[in-house]
């Protein structure tokens, strides 16, 4: 399992910079979304995958005991995925504006505020 | 004062802004309420910083839950005067902006969303989690995304693509660090992590979450091959938004620098020479775009590159001297560029251009406005007792010591460059004749006709942060104290760990 995440993970680390690097306004904006999804998975990677052990402490016990799954990476990646979900809306509106004002979505032309005045 | 009393700086400009939102249509309400909010903000961070400087590095734990599994606060001497500076800067802005900022865009919101960007500031000048500093990153930058865009011109939205696509990429990559950084230690509790991190047997895998720290904050902090959103962006937005962006959001990468490269992964040999190495070429090529730009607001934006050089080569350097550089520069620096991008806005009211072949003749018009704009221009050059001096002798006198030349020759060209630019601004804005263009267009003169209550808030901001940068330059002794202060604390920083998890140090074995 975490020889498959691992694989995924760098899928989707790959395909999201391929996407960044086009020309395309559109493409860019899945690449963002690419990438946040591989960083996500990398968190969750990153906790130590256990199968049925949820941290939930046994009402007979004091303690967790045995093999049990890290909570904090799932919390870190539940806010990661709110954030990106936030900034991907805002994008989305941004690159609709940007081309109804531009009207182009070639991102090698936009660039009239890199000329020199 | 008790340690919760740490938390109000962040409070503060979130309930206000929630206020602001009540009276989102009334225009002027809104500028009233965020010129007073800011000064009960600075009073608020001038009482953490005295609390601080009697108490030392005082830390707050979330929900008291107990240092490494909780979230937490930590106020130390470098936290508390960035808060001040940002709480000072923020002030000047808020009164720049009643009259910089037009109705429409208060109407969408300006104001709101100007003290959420200062609320995500302090927060995360404030935290003591890695993962609560990505937050905070978030929160500026969403702000950040909102300003750069509010108004919808042409040239607004141009700036904001390259602007969000690196911002959005630099967060994915400081995500990517804290998660091999997690998965290395199992803690996200900076000072827990310094612990920790120590004990790491792999250092090559230490120096690759390293390695992506460094591009990460690079991005932020515009350095050397990754600044080149900052030109094509910064100058689009009105310039009170400039101001504030240039003043304080570049600082906060180079915050995140310090904190992390002293903290987390100290004085490595190999990250130390990737900082100076970074630092040269941030200097030269900063100072080089520079020089060929004509926009005024250009030029500053790529002075801000340049002089970000100077406080990665004072962190690269890792002495305690230089160490002291990087943080009065940093005081002195966050001061400067928010009064120029002001400057370059007052010269934009006056003479309706911003292009350096086409204004001039302010002293003709104004001559105390341009003696009030000298002190501002000339402290960014460093002419002594001016604030810029001070830093540089002690970011000199580190290289000399540790024997790095090639940094301080690019001390030395980027010093002498950024005067060069300086006087060839300061001959255009205020000596030059304006051109026939601005002569013959109605636009020149219109500062002269302006209400006094406008004309006022037009001047005050400036003269404000040009007060304090004075007070910098000549009270020099109270802030190399200070820096000194946060260098020791730098250079060793077991208080800043006791102060979190406690005198028995780390909780988990």
């Amino acid at each position: 399992m975490d020889l498959l995440l691992a694989i995924i993970t760098g899928i989707l680390y790959a395909s999201g910079i391929y996407m960044i690097l086009r020309r395309s306004l559109v493409k860019l904006i899945i690449g963002l979304a690419l990438l946040g999804n591989g960083v996500n998975l990398l968190i969750f990677m990153m906790g130590k995958l256990v199968k049925g052990g949820p941290p939930i402490i046994p009402e007979s016990s004091k303690l967790l005991e045995g093999a049990f799954d890290d909570p904090v990476p799932q919390a870190l990646i539940l806010t990661a995925i709110v954030i990106s979900f936030g900034l991907q809306s805002f994008a989305i509106v941004l690159i609709k504006r940007t081309y109804l004002v531009v009207k182009t979505d070639d991102l090698d032309e936009i660039n009239t505020t890199d000329e020199f005045a | 004062m008790s340690p919760q009393f740490i938390i109000w700086p962040v409070i503060f400009p979130l309930l206000l802004s929630v206020l602001l939102l009540f009276t989102w249509a009334k225009v002027n309400l809104q500028r009233f309420i965020s010129i007073a909010g800011s000064v009960v903000s600075v009073v608020l961070a001038v009482a953490l910083f005295t609390y601080t400087r009697s108490e030392g590095v005082i830390a707050m734990q979330a929900g008291n839950w107990p240092a490494p599994f909780g979230i937490t606060f930590v106020s130390d001497s470098l936290s508390s005067v960035l808060i001040l500076l940002a709480s000072l800067a923020g002030l000047a802005v808020s009164v720049f902006s009643s009259v910089g900022i037009n109705s429409p865009r208060v109407r969408f919101g300006f104001y709101p969303v100007y003290h959420i960007l200062l609320t995500g500031l302090n927060g995360a000048f404030l935290t003591g989690d890695i993962f609560n500093l990505y937050v905070w990153f978030e929160v500026i930058i969403i702000c950040s995304f909102v300003l750069i865009t509010l108004g919808g011109e042409r040239k607004q939205l141009e700036g904001a693509v390259k602007y969000f696509t690196l911002n959005m990429l630099a967060s994915v990559i400081f995500l990517t660090a804290i998660a091999i950084v997690y998965g290395l230690t199992g803690t996200l509790n900076m000072a827990d992590l310094s612990l920790q991190i120590a004990k790491i047997e792999n250092r090559f895998l230490v120096d690759i979450a390293a390695l992506f720290f460094f591009v990460g904050f690079g991005i932020k902090a515009a350095v050397f091959p990754l600044y080149f959103w900052l030109p094509a962006s910064y100058h689009t937005p009105p310039d009170a938004i400039s101001a504030i962006f240039g003043g304080l959001l570049t600082k906060v990468g180079v915050y995140a620098y310090i904190r992390v490269f002293t903290l987390i992964f100290p004085a490595d040999a190999f990250i130390r020479e990737v900082l100076v190495v970074t630092a040269i070429l941030t200097i030269a090529s900063g100072a080089l775009g520079a020089l060929i730009q004509n926009n005024l607001r250009k030029v500053f934006s790529y002075l801000i590159v340049c002089h970000i050089g100077f406080m990665m080569a004072g962190l690269g350097l890792g002495t305690e001297q230089s160490f002291t550089g990087t943080v009065s520069y940093l005081i002195h620096d966050i001061l400067v560029k928010t009064n120029i991008f002001l400057v370059s806005g007052l010269a934009l009211a006056i003479t309706g251009s911003l292009s350096l072949r086409d204004i001039g003749g302010l002293y003709k018009q104004h001559p105390w406005i341009a003696l009030l704009m000298a002190i501002p221009l000339f402290s960014l050059v460093g002419v002594p007792p001016l604030s810029g001096f001070w830093p540089k002798i002690s970011l000199f006198g580190a290289a000399l010591d540790t024997q790095s030349y090639w940094v301080l020759g690019a001390l030395i060209f980027g010093s002498l460059l950024t005067l060069f630019i300086i006087a060839k601004v300061w001959a255009a804005l205020v000596w030059q004749n304006p051109s026939e263009k601005i002569e013959k267009g109605e636009v020149y003169g219109t500062f002269s006709g302006l209400p006094a209550g406008i004309r006022v808030r037009y001047v005050f901001p400036v003269a404000l942060l040009a007060l304090c940068s004075l007070y910098v330059g000549l009270g020099a002794e109270f802030i190399m104290d200070i820096s000194t202060d946060v260098a020791l604390l730098l250079k060793d920083p077991k208080p800043y760990i006791e102060a979190v998890l406690g005198p028995e140090q780390s909780l988990i074995p």
